[in-house]
C-alpha cells in the first residue's frame, strides 16, 4: 500500500501570522504519522527554512539567547524533517526559487530544496490531498 | 490527466505593485503552463482585478523608477484568452461594490454566490487564497 | 454526497467577511454533503458565547459540525464554549486530508 502523501502550501513569512503555528502544528502530526508530506513554501514562505536565522535574547524579559531560547522556524523545519523520517516518511520541502531570491534568503536547511510551480503541480498529481494556507 | 482545481481568490492588491502581479494569480498561470487544470472564481474585494483600465504608472523612490508596473486588467484578461483558465466573478460582490458588469475585461463570466458551493463537486480540488 | 473541511482562522469582531465562510458552510450542508467548520486561531473567539457566536450555533443546528481548536482556546483562555460548538484537536484537520476531503482555509 502506498504511503498517504499529502501537499501543503505555505505563504507566511516567519513571525507575522499566526497561520504557521497551526501549519507547523499539522505538518507536525503528519510527520508523527508517518505520512509523506510535500510542502510548498511560496512568497514569505520562502524563508521559513533559510539556515541564517539566529536567535536572540530578551531584554525586556531579562534573558540571555539561552534563557530566551527564542524559536527559530529553520529549526522546526529540520525537527519535521527528522520527524518524518523516524516514523518511515518523508518530507519534500521546496522553497519557490523566485520568491528565494527577491527575498535573498537562498540559504537552506539541509534536506529542503528550491523548485518553481512545476515543482507544486507535480506535488498536486502526486498527493492524496492537498491544503493551501493563505497568507491575508 | 491533471486534476481539476477550483480556486476561489479573494486576495486583492496585496504586494502586487512589487511582485509586479498578483502572486496567486502568477502562480495559477505558471501551473497551467506546466500542465494543471485551473479554474478561478474571483470573489471579495478581487473582483475588481477584472475592472477594465486599471493600473497606474510605476512606483518611484528617489532617482529609482519601476518599469513595468502591474495591470491586473490585462492579467485576467491572459489568464481567459493566453492560459485558457475560465475566470468567474461572484456577481453580488460585485454590485456590493458598485461595479457595473459592462466595466469588466471580456471573457469573466458571472457566478451567484449562492451557486458557489454547487461548483465544488465539478472539482477534484478546490483551493481558498 | 461529499465531506468537506473548511478551517476559519478568522473572527468576525475583526473581519466581516466571516459570514460568507458560515454561508457557504451551509450552502454545502443544503447541497447534501457533509461539512465540518473547524474553528482555528482567532477564528475560535467567536465559539465563547458572544454577540456572534449564535451563528455558529445556528450552522450546528443547520447540520454543520463545529469544532473549536483546543490549542487555540486554550491559548485564549475560552473555557465555556456555544451551543453546539466542541473542542477538537489539530489532529482532526489531519484525518479530513487523509480521508480525501475537500479542505479550504480561510
Amino acid at each position: 500500500m502506498s504511503k498517504m502523501t499529502l501537499t501543503i502550501v505555505l505563504m507566511d513569512p516567519p513571525y507575522e501570522s499566526e497561520n504557521l503555528t497551526t501549519a507547523f502544528r499539522i505538518l507536525d502530526v503528519a510527520a508523527r504519522r508517518g505520512y509523506h508530506i510535500n510542502v510548498f513554501a511560496y512568497e514569505g514562505a520562502a524563508g521559513l527554512a533559510c539556515a541564517r536565522q539566529t536567535p536572540h535574547p530578551n531584554s525586556v524579559h531579562g534573558k540571555n539567547v539561552a534563557e530566551e531560547n527564542h524559536p527559530t522556524t529553520k529549526d522546526q523545519v529540520a525537527a519535521l524533517l527528522a520527524e518524518a523520517e523516524k516514523n518511515g516518511g518523508k518530507v519534500d520541502w521546496i522553497n519557490c526559487g523566485m520568491c528565494v531570491d527577491e527575498r535573498g534568503v537562498n540559504e537552506f536547511v539541509p534536506g529542503t530544496r528550491r523548485g518553481s510551480p512545476a515543482d507544486f503541480h507535480a506535488f498536486v498529481e502526486a498527493s492524496d490531498n492537498v491544503l493551501v494556507i493563505p497568507t491575508k | 490527466m491533471a486534476k481539476k482545481t477550483l480556486n476561489i481568490v479573494e486576495s486583492a492588491y496585496r504586494a502586487v505593485m512589487e511582485e509586479q502581479d498578483d502572486t496567486i494569480l502568477w502562480l495559477l498561470a505558471a501551473m497551467q503552463g506546466a500542465g494543471a487544470k485551473h479554474t478561478v472564481v474571483l470573489r471579495g474585494n478581487a473582483v475588481n482585478y477584472a475592472v477594465a483600465g486599471q493600473g497606474v504608472p510605476g512606483l518611484t523612490v528617489g532617482e529609482w523608477k519601476q518599469t513595468h508596473a502591474p495591470k491586473m486588467d490585462r492579467d485576467i484578461l491572459d489568464l481567459i484568452e493566453k492560459r485558457k483558465i475560465p475566470v468567474y466573478v461572484v456577481a453580488e460582490d460585485l454590485a456590493d461594490r458598485g461595479i457595473e458588469r459592462g466595466e469588466l475585461v471580456p471573457g469573466v463570466q458571472m457566478l451567484s454566490r449562492t451557486a458557489l458551493p454547487g461548483l465544488f463537486a465539478e472539482y477534484e480540488l478546490v483551493a481558498h487564497w | 454526497m461529499a465531506q468537506y473541511l473548511l478551517i476559519e482562522s478568522r473572527d468576525p469582531f475583526e473581519s466581516n467577511d466571516v459570514g460568507y465562510y458560515y454561508d457557504l458552510a451551509k450552502g454545502l450542508v443544503e447541497g447534501g454533503n457533509q461539512v465540518t467548520l473547524f474553528l482555528a486561531q482567532n477564528g475560535v473567539l467567536s465559539a465563547r458565547p458572544s454577540a456572534h457566536s449564535a451563528a455558529l450555533s445556528a450552522l450546528a443546528r443547520n447540520g454543520v459540525t463545529v469544532l473549536a481548536d483546543d490549542f487555540s482556546l486554550q491559548e485564549r483562555g475560552i473555557a465555556k464554549l456555544a451551543e453546539g460548538v466542541a473542542a477538537a484537536p489539530i489532529d482532526v484537520v489531519v484525518d479530513h486530508l487523509a480521508a480525501g476531503h475537500k479542505t479550504l482555509w480561510h
